[in-house]
């Protein structure tokens, strides 16, 4: 018999708990939908509220983190079905048919149906290849603050931090409230960012969130770090693994600084990994240089049924992400027939409103604190896709052999083919095009992405048994 | 008005292909292509070059393309990834044998010996990592694989640099006749030519509707599944008589595994979906075959979009309505091997209306009005 038609159908199926999964949970509850929140961590929070039950909202790791407590306990006490340690690794859709979710628990594949799909999954770091970036004992910022987070790991040697943006301050704030030592602080944010952000500053001013940006930046000072300000290039050398940094500034100054462990951060940019291998349409944001998802006022993507809510569809932050959480399940709630147009509307005016005021603030945020070593010109060496060691230089020959955009550069270089499906190399491929070919990214577009988002065991789908077939 | 000799619709390995032969004879060639060479079929396919197990109508043709695969060094200064591994397809129970029975009669009943029958010994020592329940299998020693995206490429580029012109992306319009030949409109402007080939694969069909003689093309979408790389564990491409399976390890170590499963295809928006619940059974069907697929895992899946014909064989030869008209679509999931030969063939039927091949089986007029649904 096809067992595949008793997959049960649910009304929304929620991917992914971090601030906004966990607020659309919250609401789909309040609506009475029938919905499931699946996700890959083992507990509820997403990036930025990790591990926060067990944590217990750590005071080293600042207010930002406690107020997860809440959203957390809000979340448990309305969740119906939720279920920890589960990866969406592929969404398949059809026009006027429920959505099916391929899911991989433990070791077996699963699946499931929903009518309504809220992916909500996060940021994930922009790459910032820079000469050395690859070598052992180079690592992300968010990647650090994973360790510290989490496994409650410290690191012994002195850091140094590279980059800018808020998340650079916070890290350094966290890290030296758990006892680590920073050797420097690489900053990359240009000082005339600030022209470009003063017209955005009523917003900023009126958004609030600015209370706890100065609360954080006031923190940093107090720390005495060494900061290099106004930095436009580093390389990270060693034998083997990180020995040291080199910087430059844009005055021309340089020197050098001897650490095993450099830390690198520009800002993030929305996980679009899954809605992309689903098909939703993308576009390229300007003002926050990334790709995001086309999205309706209620979350709605490009593809029916597809809705996408949080920093997943444009980097507004753990205030937003909540509020749009709620917004697209709103959207959900009437397209069901669950609430009436007024009702939803009602409903939802508050919340928008408050959204609109955080977003407001975001543009000066996006102003002051723009990418650049990320943005930098790569030299030919450097290796932009880390799974199949493909070099800038091999990209640019691609792109003068012909490649006009980044699936073809696939093709040409089995670039974006690992493992990790291009979320280290995908931004930079496309600049790459771009700046040899004197277009714009927007024109340039992505890989088209194919699932499964993460690697999938085979076996996993021998234990499923004909469950999944 | 931009004129050549030959107006190829289409940039897949046979238009490519078709450019490459037409320039070797001194004839001008526009190839028109909406999206970029390669983009379809012809860039995403399993690699396959295969004679083992084809349609009977299509092994003189086959047998000709292996002999240009041979020395396709030669032909597009490129080795195309073309590995000599061999291919097998085994027999896992009753009904294997008794279908590699049928097939040793058939194609030994037309004269050719390019497909051995091996025991399970031989068998196991050609494919030590094969599940010791196999039988026997059919094998062509001389088959192989090789990598589509750069063998098309390597197409185009040979026929570029000997002269032939490419349109890349440029959508080609219907053709129509003007004067004694035809025109083709294109969103670079009109094209005119005396002959116009279309090599259009899973959109060949509107070509051939637009100039009156419609046929019953399928667009299908072949799935495909790749796993993370593993250490080499075996050469030829494996393929079973019981189940639908494809089985090769690229040199780089990943695993791509198909068969002819098939997902939706969108060709009018360039799409092809993947559907997991129907590559469930290929993945039962890969851990049977080979134990050591326990320990792999799926980084990629992938569709193409290719056109499928009612009989599974394509459609080549000049058009049954508009003269000047050559055809060479629907190849109906197996058309990469053919592409070194298919282009000739158009080449020499442009050139003298005519080939040495034998290629009644594939013309289109075996569509025409009722003749097909009543044969069907
Ligand atoms: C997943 C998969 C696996 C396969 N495995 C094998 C294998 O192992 N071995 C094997 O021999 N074969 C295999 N095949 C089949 C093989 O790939 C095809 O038969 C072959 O590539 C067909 O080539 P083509 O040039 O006819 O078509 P295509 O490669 O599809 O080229 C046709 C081109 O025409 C263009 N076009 C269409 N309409 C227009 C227009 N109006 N204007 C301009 N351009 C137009 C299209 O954009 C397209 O690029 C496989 C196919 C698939 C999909």
């Amino acid at each position: 018999m096809n067992a595949r038609l008793e997959a049960p159908v649910f009304d929304l199926a929620i991917v992914g708990a971090g601030p906004a999964g966990m607020a659309a949970a919250v609401e789909a509850a309040a609506r009475g939908l029938a919905a499931v929140v699946l996700d890959e961590q083992p507990a509820p929070g997403g990036q930025i509220w990790r591990n926060i039950e067990a944590s217990g909202g750590r005071a080293s790791l600042g207010g930002s983190y406690a107020k997860g407590a809440a959203h957390a306990a809000a979340f448990r006490a309305a969740v119906a079905d939720y279920r920890p340690g589960t990866l969406v690794w592929h969404v398949e859709t059809a026009d006027h048919e429920p959505a099916r979710l391929w899911l991989m628990q433990g070791e077996r594949v699963g699946q499931l149906r929903a009518r309504r799909v809220l992916i909500a999954p996060g940021a994930t770091e922009r790459p910032v290849p820079v000469p050395g970036w690859t070598l052992p004992g180079a690592m992300t910022v968010g990647a650090l603050q994973t360790l510290l987070k989490g496994a409650e790991v410290v690191p012994s040697a002195p850091v140094v931090l590279a980059g800018n943006g808020p998340l650079l301050y916070l890290t350094a704030v966290q890290l030296a409230a758990c006892g680590a030592r920073i050797a420097a602080v690489l900053w990359t944010a240009p000082p005339g960012a600030w022209r470009g952000a003063v017209p955005h500053l009523p917003g900023f001013l009126a958004s609030g969130t600015w209370r706890a940006g100065l609360g954080l930046m006031r923190d940093f000072r107090a720390l005495g770090i060494r900061v290099v300000r106004d930095v436009a290039a580093i390389e990270i050398t060693g034998d083997g693994r990180a020995e040291a940094v080199r910087y430059r500034t844009a005055g021309g100054a340089s020197g050098e600084i001897a650490t095993g462990l450099v830390a690198l951060h520009e800002g993030v940019i929305p996980a679009t990994n899954l809605a992309r291998a689903i098909g939703c349409e993308h576009l390229w944001d300007e003002a926050q240089a990334a790709f995001r998802p086309r999205l309706g006022p209620w979350g709605q993507t490009s593809v029916e049924g597809v809705l996408i809510a949080g920093d997943g569809g444009g980097i507004a932050g753990a205030d937003a992400a909540p509020l749009a959480g709620r917004l697209a399940v709103l959207g959900a709630a009437h397209a069901l027939g669950r609430l009436t147009l007024p009702e939803r509307d009602g409903l939802a005016a508050p919340l928008r409103r408050d959204l609109d005021r955080i977003l407001r603030g975001r543009a000066f945020i996006d102003r002051l604190y723009p990418p650049r070593l990320a943005r930098a010109a790569l030299p030919d060496a450097v290796v932009v896709c880390r799974c199949e060691e493909v070099t800038a230089g091999a990209v640019r020959g691609a792109v003068a052999s012909g490649a006009q955009g980044p699936n073809q550069i696939k093709a040409f270089l089995r670039c974006g083919m690992g493992p990790c499906q291009g979320r280290f190399c995908d931004p930079t491929v496309t600049r790459l095009i771009a700046e040899a070919r004197g277009v714009p990214e927007a024109e340039v577009g992505q890989f088209r992405l194919r699932p499964p988002v993460k690697p999938v065991p085979l076996t996993a789908f021998a234990a499923a048994g004909e469950e999944v077939a | 008005m931009n004129t050549a000799d030959v107006i190829v619709i289409g940039g897949g390995i046979h238009g490519c292909s078709t450019a490459l032969h037409c320039r070797l004879r001194g004839l001008s060639v526009v190839v028109v292509e909406k999206d970029h060479v390669a983009r379809h079929a012809s860039g995403v396919n399993a690699g396959g070059v295969r004679r083992l197990n084809r349609h009977p109508a299509e092994i003189p043709l086959a047998m000709a393309s292996a002999a240009l695969w041979q020395r396709i060094e030669d032909l597009v200064h490129d080795d195309c990834g073309y590995r000599q591994t061999g291919q097998i397809r085994v027999a896992e129970g009753e009904p294997g044998l008794a279908a590699i029975a049928a097939r040793r009669r058939l194609v030994e009943g037309l004269g050719y010996s390019h497909e051995q029958w091996i025991g399970p010994e031989e068998l196991f020592e050609l494919v030590p990592a094969i599940s010791r329940h196999c039988l026997g299998a059919l094998w062509t020693a001389d088959d192989g694989h090789a990598d589509p995206t750069r063998t098309t490429r390597a197409f185009a580029r040979q026929a570029a640099a000997l002269g032939a012109e490419f349109l890349t992306p440029c959508r080609a319009g219907m053709p129509r006749r003007a004067g004694g030949g035809w025109q083709v409109p294109t969103d670079r402007g009109t094209f005119s030519g005396a002959q116009v080939v279309n090599c259009a694969g899973a959109w060949g069909g509107a070509v051939a509707a637009a100039l009156g003689e419609p046929v019953p093309i399928e667009p299908i979408a072949p799935m495909m599944l790749v796993t993370a790389r593993m250490a080499p564990f075996v050469d030829p491409v494996v393929a079973s008589f019981d189940r639908m399976i494809s089985f090769k390890q690229s040199p780089n170590g990943s695993v791509v595994i198909g068969g002819g499963w098939r997902s939706r295809a969108e060709p009018d928006a360039n799409r092809a979906h993947v559907e997991f619940g129907e590559l469930h059974r290929l993945i039962g069907t890969t851990l049977d075959l080979f134990p050591v697929m326990r320990g792999a895992r799926i980084v990629r899946s992938w569709a193409g979009i290719e056109g499928a014909m009612p009989d599974a064989i394509p459609v080549i030869g000049p058009s049954m309505t508009a003269p000047g008209v050559i055809h060479a679509f629907g190849f109906s999931a197996h058309g990469f091997q053919l592409g070194p030969i298919g282009g000739a063939i158009v080449a020499d039927l442009v050139e003298s209306g005519a080939t040495s091949l034998p290629i009644e089986p594939f013309s289109i007029a075996r569509f025409a009005g009722q003749a097909w649904r009543e044969a069907s």
